[in-house]
């Protein structure tokens, strides 16, 4: 964390979402349909893990000492591209590959053909299990990295997330950062309609995590939230983010809530305007 | 009052057979001593796959990892990911049948340099279904990157454990556990991964066999030998890859070819020196030995095994017909 005055450090970080959304539309424009949503509503959460917690090299990507990012969610792959290029780990020009044939950038994450994805999600409930042995290896070689793993509240159904949460808590796995974006919504509708998962942070907390919920478009209740659970952690940590699905385009945002959004090819331009007009706030 | 014989005879080594305790266990601890990136991991099966010998040698390498199949696997992997060599450990039902995603995405889709350890291999407990990994190999030769190993005896266990850790890759060894048979250091023998192994030749008859079945493949021969019934044994202790080289060879006479597996007859040896022939072109006379494509039942192990065609008489008896 920086020592820079609380304001200031919002100030960058929302000018940091601010561009990772529109580096998001860039990239839903190539394929004219995807997890534009998601992207849009994780972007501040992203804008604060990239810019203030992770501790990473953009230009020595293996470096031992760096945080590992887990993004178990793999269809959340256009917002970490997005933050990626913000980041400085790939190039804002390849962001036009997105999702094309040979490009680095492929539509559902995957190590083996980004720089700076450290799992292959997709199949959900992984990215927790992974984080568990990454962070039990670490500490059992005396490596200070910590492993942050990006879920959704979706992934909370699978049962696998919670083998890991147990696990995570046995072994007073303090290594680990958990986040999570609460946007509410999995591919058959409205979370709460499909698997009903409150209350969530009495649930982590009695399974001996400590967990803190906030709004996660609001960068100063993140900071402030992240600064208290990375500055002395005593157990495993997660950080239950509430989201809104298309975030910062209005006309994303107030559409009929879907997983996976189309937008015609004459509704981009809209979009972007949008976005602009909403400025960095 | 009639005889009753018991379930809980759960070994398949003969009365008299000359074993080793927990091979496993004691070759992946001295292992440790000269690797110290090996770690072991299990999941609430630690006493029952021969792990408890490596945990009690390296306490500060071995983890816990509750009944909890899924994370043991995607833990595995994450170690892995930082530079350790992971040994997890399970029941082969778990491994393949409850974890099989992990398996596949976290550690096979990567190439992650983890050993997936399965007990209870086949028909190795009178448990029942739950227990009986009869299509472990079924289900585990279809994921790509994963080598598997399914070893004869202590002496195989012994040599595939520090080759298995050598292999920059995905692995999953089928686990013989407690007094496990040794059988084959009274053969010009050593583990080679990927290699079949020719322990004895014949001109009658040639058993391609893996497992605990190349065990019961010697015992036939040699019984057959006595009605000059001559019976070559060619050992196949990895399933993937296959040694399709080593196949071939043996099976490009006119003997009758049979193989020889502890799983069914789906999916495992039988059906890949099946389809090996037939893709080369190979019209060998050719049968299976293995379980039914059945769940099978519960009871003793050599009961079990005489009724479904695993034990020597039943091999040997198997052959005589072939040849009658």
């Amino acid at each position: 964390m920086t020592t820079a005055p609380v304001s200031e450090r919002v100030a960058r970080l929302r000018a940091s979402a601010h561009r990772i959304r529109g580096y998001a539309l860039d990239m839903g424009e190539v394929q004219g349909q995807g997890y534009i949503g998601q992207a849009l509503g994780v972007a501040d959460v992203l804008a604060v893990l990239f810019g203030e917690v992770l501790r990473f090299r953009p230009d020595e990507l293996d470096w031992p000492g760096r945080d590992r990012f887990l993004l178990s969610v793999g269809h959340y792959a256009i917002a970490a591209y997005a933050a990626f290029a913000e980041a400085g780990i790939v190039g804002v020009e390849e962001l036009e590959t997105y999702g094309s044939d040979g490009s680095r950038l492929p539509m559902s994450a995957m190590a083996s053909y980004t720089p700076g994805m450290e799992i292959s999600g997709g199949s959900l409930g992984h990215g927790l299990g992974v984080a568990t042995g990454m962070a039990l290896g670490l500490r059992h070689q005396g490596n200070p990295a910590r492993v942050v793993n990006l879920l959704s509240d979706g992934e909370l159904n699978e049962g696998s997330t919670w083998e890991a949460a147990m696990a995570c808590a046995h072994h007073g796995l303090d290594n680990v950062l958990a986040v999570v974006d609460v946007n509410a919504l999995q591919a058959d509708g409205p979370t709460v309609g499909i698997q009903g998962m409150d209350p969530l942070p009495e649930k982590w907390r009695a399974f001996g995590w400590r967990a803190r919920r906030v709004d996660g478009h609001d960068i100063a209740a993140l900071l402030a939230a992240l600064d208290e659970l990375t500055a002395a952690p005593s157990a495993p940590s997660i950080l239950l983010c509430d989201t809104r699905p298309g975030h910062g385009v209005p006309m994303l945002e107030q559409r009929e809530k879907s997983h996976f959004l189309r937008v015609e090819a004459d509704e981009w331009q809209s979009a972007r305007d949008q976005l602009s007009a909403g400025g960095a706030g | 009052m009639t005889a009753r014989t018991s379930a809980m005879i759960a070994s398949f080594a003969d009365p008299d057979q000359r074993t080793t305790q927990a091979p496993f266990g004691h070759a992946l601890a001295a292992l440790a001593q000269e690797r110290p990136e090996i770690v072991g991991l299990s999941a609430d099966l630690t006493k029952y796959t021969d792990m408890h010998v490596f945990r009690e040698a390296h306490p500060d390498r071995f983890f816990q990892m509750g009944m909890s199949e899924q994370v043991l696997l995607g833990a595995a992997a994450g170690m892995a990911e930082v530079g350790l060599v992971p040994f997890a450990t399970t029941y082969a039902v778990f491994a393949s049948r409850r974890a099989y995603d992990f398996l596949c995405l976290d550690i096979a889709e990567p190439g992650l340099n983890v050993t997936v350890v399965g007990g209870l291999p086949g028909l190795t407990t009178g448990y029942g279904p739950s227990h009986q990994a009869t299509e472990d190999l079924a289900i585990l030769r279809g994921c790509p990157n994963l080598t598997i190993v399914d070893p004869c005896d202590s002496v195989d266990l012994e040599q595939a454990v520090p080759a298995l850790a050598d292999h920059d890759g995905p692995t999953y060894l089928r686990l013989l556990r407690g007094a496990v048979p040794t059988v084959l250091d009274e053969y010009d023998y050593r583990f080679e991964l990927g290699r079949a192994a020719e322990l004895r030749g014949g001109r009658d008859v040639v058993l391609i066999s893996t497992g605990l079945m190349t065990m019961r493949a010697l015992q036939a021969a040699a019984r057959l030998e006595a009605d000059h019934v001559d019976v070559a044994v060619l050992h196949v202790p990895t399933i993937k890859p296959l040694d399709q080289d080593a196949i071939l060879a043996a099976a490009g006479t006119d003997r009758l070819v049979l193989t020889c597996e502890n799983h069914t007859v789906i999916g495992g040896l039988g059906e890949a020196v099946g389809s090996t022939l037939a893709l080369a072109g190979v019209a060998a006379r050719f049968g299976q030995v293995a379980l039914p494509d059945q769940f099978l039942a519960a009871g003793a192990l050599p009961t079990l095994h005489e009724r479904y065609g695993l034990s020597t008489d039943a091999l040997v008896a198997r052959i005589r017909a072939e040849l009658a």
